[in-house]
């Protein structure tokens, strides 16, 4: 025990540099972080139980991972179409497309709320014949398996319900897959497919057996990062939600709701909540983006 | 040297200036639809307030959600005074922040609320549904935009304003109650405030009718034209009451005490009453109700003391967690 102490680093400063990363994550992280769980701390067990067990509440939770999750794997599909031909094909507007790809980082996130939703009500522009296409899809469904509620799962318009929630958090997610694969892809060497090739690989298997594993890694962090910031996200989703209870409310409009009555503790319980669903759900996330790399690189 | 010279120079202006003309800075701290109507009456007051005293004074606005503006003043942000949408609100400066006194209301006539409003609709060119009163609005197939009022301080007015012609029209809490939720289910969006709820019927085009306040509703003809809307006025709705009252706290640590107190006082004058009545909100003064009595047509008002017992039982009868309008969306 005492050698594995007294062993030093060959890399000077270590004592400096942690220090400042301790005080650095107390300050801009953890100290707010654990202001919540203070002010909880004076609910009773009880009042904490009824609180965050609430339908509505409950509701709002499967609503809020429920489409983040989508919305993360919708983003790690196409995200990473994006990436791809960001990386590997030259073509005129490149740089104005992947400065594009940035922009959802920048904007205002009620900016992308109120745009959508100007963009995808019945009256927008896509809207106006995307929006009819959607509810006649929903009611054909119904049509066909009527013992699901196809309505109340996926809600019958586009805008001011579930899919208006899906596409706003679709919108800030994006930028986090492409910029976390796109160094990795560019660091990718084409040689490795081209020894592929010589090997007898066909394409497929090229793709899946040569690049996609070199890729695990990079697009389930990505994933994760997309899936974070989707549970957070507030200003964007609540303009085009509807906000109707039960059916499209998200947790951080409950948390809002909470405060709007000064009721502190009510919130920052369903905060907690949330804090602790998000850390549990990013350390599999990080388990399983160890286990890729493990696996894919016997 | 150089440096020296400055710096007093600049001690010694900071102090001439502040023995001789006071210049008097004050935070009103209002909710979102009082912008125009306070930008009007700050000139109006600054005006007043150099004739008699001399001094100059700045009124600075700040506008918000009138619960989170009630939430900021707590949480330290310097208000003179507050002017919100509801007496709830400013109840929660002394609930939470102490910083008023506990009678704050009766310091001042009318309830400290110097201008009024109420509920009204607002329907599209022609109204194509025929909506005249609160039954029209619970009909199936008629589409409502009105704002949460969980989230949204003013919208709890609108709620308060169906149930109270609910209530007198079927005489009991239950047959109210089936009311609202009829009212609700016809309501396919719940903006978190008013302004979006505006929008939303206004710009995205959603719904037939959106409840809104009086001043709010003209506010909409004004700025997107009275060929696209109409307003039409229920037979019986609501006095909504916006509140007003001076930061005991705040103003006692500034020393701004006096020109506070004036500056709401000077609300109830006949200027303070005109400048209400022109930004669309109902004036007390009668005198000056006379003159606008064009603009604001006559209805059957009822108040939250009366019907429902002031706004802490409304509170939490209603909109309080596991309230009647959390009920009526988990039946």
């Amino acid at each position: 025990m005492a050698s594995v102490v007294s062993r030093r680093s060959v890399l000077p400063g270590f004592g400096l540099s942690l220090g400042f990363t301790l005080v650095y994550l107390s300050l801009i992280v953890l100290i707010p972080l654990s202001a919540a769980f203070i002010k909880t701390a004076g609910m009773s067990w009880a009042d904490f139980v009824t609180t965050v067990s609430a339908p509505r509440v409950v509701a709002s939770y499967k609503i809020t991972f429920g489409i983040s999750l989508l919305a993360a794997l919708v983003n790690a599909f196409f995200g990473g179409i994006v990436a791809w031909v960001l990386v590997r094909y030259t073509f005129p507007g490149r740089r104005m497309v992947d400065a594009l790809v940035d922009l959802p980082f920048a904007l205002p996130t009620a900016v992308a709320g109120i745009a959508l939703c100007a963009l995808y009500a019945r009256n927008g522009w896509v809207g106006h014949w995307l929006d009819p296409l959607w509810a006649g899809g929903v009611a054909r469904l119904a049509a066909w398996v009527p013992w699901i509620d196809w309505a109340g799962w996926l809600g019958p318009k586009l805008a001011y319900d579930r899919p208006g929630i899906f596409l706003a958090l679709t919108f800030i997610g994006l930028p986090f897959v492409v910029r976390t694969l796109q160094p990795v892809l560019a660091e990718l060497e084409p040689e490795l497919e081209e020894a592929a090739a010589t090997l007898g690989a066909n394409r497929w298997q090229t793709m899946t057996r040569v690049i996609f594993p070199e890729l695990l890694p990079a697009l389930i962090t990505g994933f994760a990062l997309a899936f974070a910031r989707a549970i957070g996200e507030y200003g964007s989703v609540v303009f085009i939600a509807g906000n109707q209870p039960l059916h499209s409310e998200i947790t951080p409009l409950l948390i809002i709701t909470k405060l709007e009555q000064y009721d502190y503790r009510g919130a920052t319980a369903i905060a907690v909540v949330m804090l602790v669903a998000s850390f549990v759900l990013l350390l599999l996330i990080n388990l399983l983006q160890k286990w890729s790399r493990r696996y894919y690189r016997l | 040297m150089k440096f020296k010279v400055l710096l007093s120079f600049l001690v010694a202006a900071a102090l001439a200036a502040a023995a001789s003309a006071k210049s008097i800075t004050l935070l009103n701290v209002s909710y979102d639809p009082t912008r125009e109507l306070y930008v009007d009456f700050n000139a109006a007051f600054a005006k007043y307030w150099k004739a008699k005293t001399g001094d100059d004074v700045t009124i600075k606005q700040s506008h918000g959600g009138s619960g989170a503006q009630a939430r900021a003043i707590n949480d330290g942000l310097q208000a003179d005074v507050a002017t919100l949408a509801l007496a709830a609100d400013v109840d929660a400066l002394f609930n939470v922040g102490k910083l008023v006194p506990q009678d704050w209301q009766k310091r001042l006539p009318n309830n400290s609320a110097p201008y009024t409003s109420t509920i009204v609709f607002l329907v599209r060119k022609g109204n194509p549904k025929g909506i005249k009163d609160w039954d029209d609005l619970v009909k199936p197939g008629v589409t409502i935009v009105t704002p949460n009022p969980k989230t949204s301080g003013g919208a709890r007015w609108n709620y308060l304003a169906a149930w109270g012609y609910a209530l007198k029209k079927y005489g009991s809490d239950d047959k109210a109650k089936e009311f609202i939720a009829k009212l609700y289910k016809n309501v396919p969006v719940l903006d978190s405030g008013a302004r979006g709820s505006t929008t939303t019927f206004v710009q995205r085009e959603i719904g037939d009718v959106a409840i809104s306040w009086e001043n709010e509703a003209f506010l909409a003809l004004k700025e997107y034209g009275a060929d696209k809307f109409a307003i039409v006025v229920p037979s019986l709705s609501i006095l909504a009451e916006p509140t007003v009252s001076v930061v005991d706290k705040v103003v006692k640590k500034k020393g701004t005490e006096e020109v506070a107190k004036a500056y709401l006082d000077y609300l109830y004058s006949d200027e303070g009453q005109e400048i209400a009545a022109r930004n669309f909100y109902r004036p007390r003064n009668a005198a000056v109700q006379a003159k606008y009595a064009k603009v604001f047509p006559q209805l059957e008002l009822i108040t939250i003391d009366e019907a429902f017992g002031g706004w802490a039982k409304a509170q939490k009868t209603h909109f309080a967690d596991g309230g009647v309008f959390d009920q009526i969306y988990l039946k």
